[in-house]
């Protein structure tokens, strides 16, 4: 093959080349990208990266990209936060948040799999592309179809949330708004993919879109120096981000880029929509689905497609899966923000609190190297928190009146401070 | 009136190109036993060894998925549809 990758399926091996397909017509199993690794080690070399750019395209080697490509924006390259007062508050000597809630352009690593997915829909000749979403995969195909030229029409369930809907909108998007939850919309969107001549990324584009994902894993490595850390948190809808992390991690052992080593995988739902951490605690041999009900939209996946993978996952490396609450999920952003200056979406109050549950059952210890994955920007779900802070009283702008509301607030301590 | 199956684009080839199958089936597992019977080079795309319908295959009745319906000896009536939706996964192993 003249391309350095193709389409494969992942049960019964069969090859497809590359087109605008997901699932083996043979078996009828989802495909995945595959690469020629032993020519891949000739071409793809970790010195290289030194003279690139921090943004995801300095993989360009490990992704599925036409040989001319040129990239059209700086997506991904997001900071890997060293945690201080979280990591002391929870008796760990070293954890990081990697935070996607700052990926460019549209704030959520969804930027990064948008990105794979519209290379690939220009080399397969679509001008319309679109996607069954709960928000964020909406924003970034809006936004980046916008830069790029492409029609986006993208498929949401109806009752998203207001700033989800606006940062879609805002890009000059068709927004279908479907009176259902994401799982009908996503079948929805797979019979519309099979009617019409339309890139959907998340469809009949998935395999290329999910390889988007490795490089919020690639860049975990390379911010730990080229090392893999002990254990990785990863919020779970439809499941994939977690499993294309350890391909990721694969790929770099493989090339010789980093050292091998076992990597626990722990997955982190929302109570109300948890089929995958179900599947797991109560060791299913398949998921079950669910309706989901939880504040956390992002993650409202009631049937995830990568669910069964996903879970196999989990069990083979070690790791187990977990799922708190919406008052948890509240709890937990809060606690982001009030001790690392994150201020994260639902999603990561979700992985965030899933952490804290996970160090409570002693499955992360104190002395292990633990990455939790931050996926979302606050800003898209304030409605979520904002009756956790009621407006305050107003008060005249007078010297005496701050020194009034200070009484009040704090007592007569804060007499002392006056000069 | 009566049960149609409706067969995606994929499944075509199995089906001499036919989009869809009338039938008079009670019961979903009816409706995908008379599909199968009528083009049995689809059996074994529609159940595994195990005669359970395929992981990666969804069927939804009208809207709904039959899992949260019974699962397949959920009902029909006249005019019900019986959509098959192969499962759209990406990740990797």
């Amino acid at each position: 093959m003249s391309d350095k990758y193709e389409l494969r399926c992942r049960e019964c091996g069969k090859t497809w080349g590359n087109a605008p397909r997901s699932f083996c017509e043979d078996c009828f199993c989802p495909l995945e990208v595959a690469y020629d690794y032993d020519s891949l080690k000739k071409i793809a070399r970790r010195d290289n990266l030194a003279a690139r750019a921090f943004n995801m395209w300095r993989y360009c080697e490990l992704l599925p990209l036409p040989g001319d490509f040129a990239p059209r924006s700086a997506v991904g390259g997001t900071p890997l936060v060293a945690s201080g007062k979280l990591a002391a508050k929870w008796g760990l000597k070293s954890l990081y948040f990697k935070n996607d809630a700052v990926c460019f352009p549209s704030l959520s690593f969804k930027d990064r799999v948008v990105a794979t997915a519209l290379v690939a829909a220009r080399r397969f000749n679509f001008t319309t592309v679109g996607c069954s979403s709960t928000g964020n995969l909406a924003n970034a195909v809006a936004a980046q179809s916008a830069q790029q030229g492409f029609d986006a029409c993208v498929f949401i369930p109806a009752d998203l949330e207001p700033a989800k809907i606006l940062n879609t909108a805002v890009y000059g998007a068709r927004i279908v708004r479907i009176n259902g939850n994401y799982d009908r919309v996503n079948r929805l969107c797979a019979q519309i993919a099979d009617r019409f001549q339309w890139g959907l990324v998340n469809v009949n584009l998935r395999p290329y879109y999910s390889e988007g994902s490795k490089t919020h894993g690639y860049e975990i490595a390379e911010q730990l120096g080229w090392t893999l850390p002990d254990n990785v948190v990863v919020p779970m809808a439809g499941g994939s981000l977690i499993t294309k992390i350890a391909k990721a991690f694969r790929e770099l052992v493989t090339l010789g880029w980093v050292e091998a080593k076992p990597v626990r995988f722990f997955g982190a739902q929302a109570t109300g929509c948890s089929p995958i951490s179900d599947g797991v605690k109560r060791n299913l041999p398949r998921f079950e689905p669910q309706k989901p009900n939880t504040i956390a939209r992002s993650l409202a996946i009631g049937n995830p497609a990568d669910g069964p993978y996903a879970i196999k996952l989990i069990r083979e490396s070690g790791g187990w899966a977990e799922d708190v609450s919406d008052p948890e999920i509240v709890a937990a952003i809060k606690l982001l923000a009030e001790t690392e200056g994150l201020f994260t979406e639902t999603a990561g109050g979700v992985t965030t609190g899933v952490t804290q549950k996970l160090i409570a059952q002693n499955r992360i210890k104190p002395e292990e190297t633990t990455v939790v994955c931050i996926t979302g920007n606050g800003l898209k779900t304030t409605d979520a928190i904002a009756a956790e802070f009621p407006a305050t009283e107003a008060i005249a702008p007078r010297l005496d009146a701050f020194e009034a509301y200070l009484d009040a607030q704090l007592g007569t301590t804060a007499a002392a401070a006056r000069t | 009136m009566p049960v149609i199956i409706e067969i995606p684009t994929a499944f075509r080839r199995f089906t001499d190109g036919a989009p869809k199958l009338d039938c008079s089936a009670t019961t979903v597992a009816e409706a995908l036993n008379e599909l199968t019977a009528r083009f049995p080079d689809l059996s074994r795309h529609v159940r595994d060894d195990q005669g359970q319908i395929r992981q990666f295959l969804n069927v939804y009745l009208n809207e709904e998925d039959i899992r949260f319906l019974g699962g397949e000896s959920c009902c029909l009536k006249e005019g019900d549809r019986v959509l098959l939706v192969p499962s759209i996964a990406g990740g990797s192993e």
